[in-house]
């Protein structure tokens, strides 16, 4: 019987010749990421009484939340991070200048194909992206990590979704992950490893795919995965990994799906997420002409140099509505470099968009806060109640493409109408 | 075996209703626990303090990793969560944190908001007025998990050999 990805990853994590769907497995994580939960991390290892820590190269600390801190507390608890990071020497310490957790671990290439990984974020299912296992857990679970150097896993039932590309004119990887969530609901993937295959993710870009495994946690799964290939390879390799450096686990053929799915990308239109959950999916079509008073392109899951690039260019040359806010928050330090240079943050400016610090920002709640009846347009992962500002407040989700047409006329707006104008 | 009053919500009850993320600059259980279910009004609030169980459909839980979303809830003196299912993340949480968590669809069907509900984690029931109905026993190592009392003490006693867990301040 042939084996998934989560069977063969889990077997050799966990040391064992080989592992099964359902077995209970004690797992040894290559990486153990903590994000604004690390002081929690120090605080409970502090509670523990111990400062004994497995392996310290394990561990990558970053302060992407509130980043920089807007309270004497926020600063108190950054500064306990950095302090325990330069006393117990951990060199993957990144802080409030860098930007988001998983971007950055990917960008320097701490991120490899065969890895197990775990975070203190849910999205850490993104890691996905690079062929590796990534999974969210509580901060006390980190600090356990920390100490012990693993944690429980129970081998998951495995899900293929199969997507033929290419996609159809105006689409990208959100409208897949959102029809896909849509479909599926918000439980449609618990406990699941989620393969990506077909046509359309041979030769995807690395952006795509982190956005792809990003937004399946919202499916509720435990692992992503796209099976690393040659762009896998020469992202690495620019990087400065070596093939050698890893080894790629590729399912076998004849594995065992819980369930298969088949997407038909030329079939695909920009999908929207509307209030208060990631499943309420709606085709453009459907929520075309809302009002919207802000729009925010940001967060781990579309803020990273493609995506800015996407947006720039519906941007270019023209100008945010009268009365719309448009936030752009870039997802690290080195994409924000990468678009002053190419211009990409001048045709933001001169559109009359606001740029802040690479970072979480507002999709983490940290500014971009609405009004009482507010609506934001968002490239975020996550359109919960309250999660920006007042409770009474909507949040709609959409691509980087929707947000920039959206802005541009201040209400939800298909960017094909921008595209095939010009195309 | 716990139990008492329930407290009774629907499917896929988010993280960010259940402890909203501009909370999370707090660890302490009892602060935490004020806020807890905040979004959905003061009386849900007051009710919540009321209730032994939550209660709740499919996919409880579901969004962020946030710990505090258990530990909130245990902060308001809640003692167990019966759902139709969790969100896999959720659902480590409240084991890591002491909270029992039992996937039991049956039970959920049978519970009425306010009512009373028993739960026997030995014997594997949810007993709801003269009706029970079994949920699956927990693997062996989260079993031990839970037998500590969480997994900090459960690391304390365990893994560290000459561990002992500080109070907890």
């Amino acid at each position: 019987m042939g084996k998934t990805f989560a069977e063969k990853i889990l077997a050799r994590a966990a040391g064992l010749p080989e592992a099964s769907t359902g077995q209970v497995v004690d797992v040894y994580p290559h990486l153990i990421m903590s994000h604004a939960a690390s002081w929690r991390c120090i605080k409970t290892l502090e509670k523990l009484g111990t400062d004994k820590l497995y392996d310290v190269d394990r561990i990558a600390m970053v302060m992407d939340h509130n980043s920089p801190a807007r309270t004497a507390k926020t600063a108190a608890d950054q500064k306990l991070c950095r302090e325990f990071a330069e006393q117990k020497g951990i060199a993957k310490f990144y802080d409030i200048d860098a930007g988001i957790a998983h971007v950055v671990l990917i960008e320097d290439g701490y991120v490899r194909p065969g890895m197990v990984l775990i975070g203190t974020d849910s999205h850490s299912t993104i890691y996905g992206a690079l062929g590796a296992a990534g999974s969210g857990v509580g901060f006390s679970e980190v600090t356990a990590a920390w100490v012990s150097g693993f944690l429980w896993m129970k081998v998951p039932d495995s899900i293929k979704v199969v997507i033929d590309g290419p996609l159809a004119l105006g689409t990208t990887a959100k409208d897949v992950m959102l029809k896909l969530i849509g479909d599926l609901t918000a439980d449609g993937a618990t406990y699941c490893s989620v393969e990506f295959h077909g046509s359309y993710i041979q030769g995807l870009s690395i952006s795509e795919r982190m956005t792809l495994c990003n937004l399946a946690m919202e499916l509720g799964c435990k692992f992503a995965y796209v099976p690393p290939d040659e762009v896998t390879r020469a992202y690495l390799s620019e990087r400065g990994v070596k093939p050698t450096d890893y080894q790629e686990i590729h399912p076998d053929p004849d594995a065992t799906y819980i369930k298969t799915l088949v997407i038909d990308g030329s079939q695909l239109q920009p999908q929207i997420a509307c209030p208060h959950t990631v499943d309420n999916v709606k085709p453009i079509s459907a929520v075309a002409g809302k009002k919207v008073d802000q729009v925010f392109i940001g967060s781990c899951t579309n803020a990273k140099y493609e995506d800015l690039a996407q947006a720039a260019s519906i941007l270019k040359g023209r100008k945010v509505a009268p009365g719309v806010r448009l936030i752009v928050t870039p997802a690290s330090k080195n994409i924000l470099e990468r678009i002053i240079k190419e211009g990409i943050y001048a045709t933001f400016l001169e559109s009359g968009a606001l740029l802040t610090n690479p970072g979480c920002g507002a999709c983490a709640g940290d500014g971009g806060a609405m009004a009482d009846g507010e609506v934001t347009l968002s490239t975020a992962n996550r359109n919960f109640q309250g999660r920006m500002g007042s409770y009474s407040a909507e949040i709609y989700l959409g691509s980087p493409l929707v947000a920039a047409a959206t802005a541009i006329r201040g209400v939800i707006t298909d960017p094909r109408e921008f595209l095939s104008k010009e195309g | 075996m716990v139990g008492g009053v329930c407290i009774k919500f629907g499917d896929s009850v988010n993280t960010d209703v259940i402890i909203p993320g501009r909370y999370l600059i707090s660890i302490d259980p009892l602060e935490l626990a004020e806020h807890a279910f905040e979004p959905l009004g003061p009386e849900v609030q007051q009710q919540l303090r009321r209730s032994q169980v939550v209660v709740a459909g499919i996919n409880f839980g579901c969004g962020s990793a946030r710990e505090q979303a258990a530990s909130c809830l245990v902060g308001a003196g809640v003692k167990a969560v019966v759902a139709k299912s969790f969100a896999r993340v959720f659902f480590r949480n409240s084991i890591n944190t002491g909270l029992l968590a039992v996937a039991c669809p049956e039970a959920v069907d049978a519970l009425a908001d306010g009512s009373e509900v028993l739960i026997d984690t030995t014997s594997g029931t949810v007993t709801v007025g003269d009706q029970a109905f079994r949920f699956d026993p927990y693997p062996e190592s989260l079993q031990r998990i839970l037998d500590a009392g969480g997994l900090i003490p459960y690391v304390a006693r365990y893994v560290l050999s000459a561990g002992e867990v500080k109070e907890n301040g």
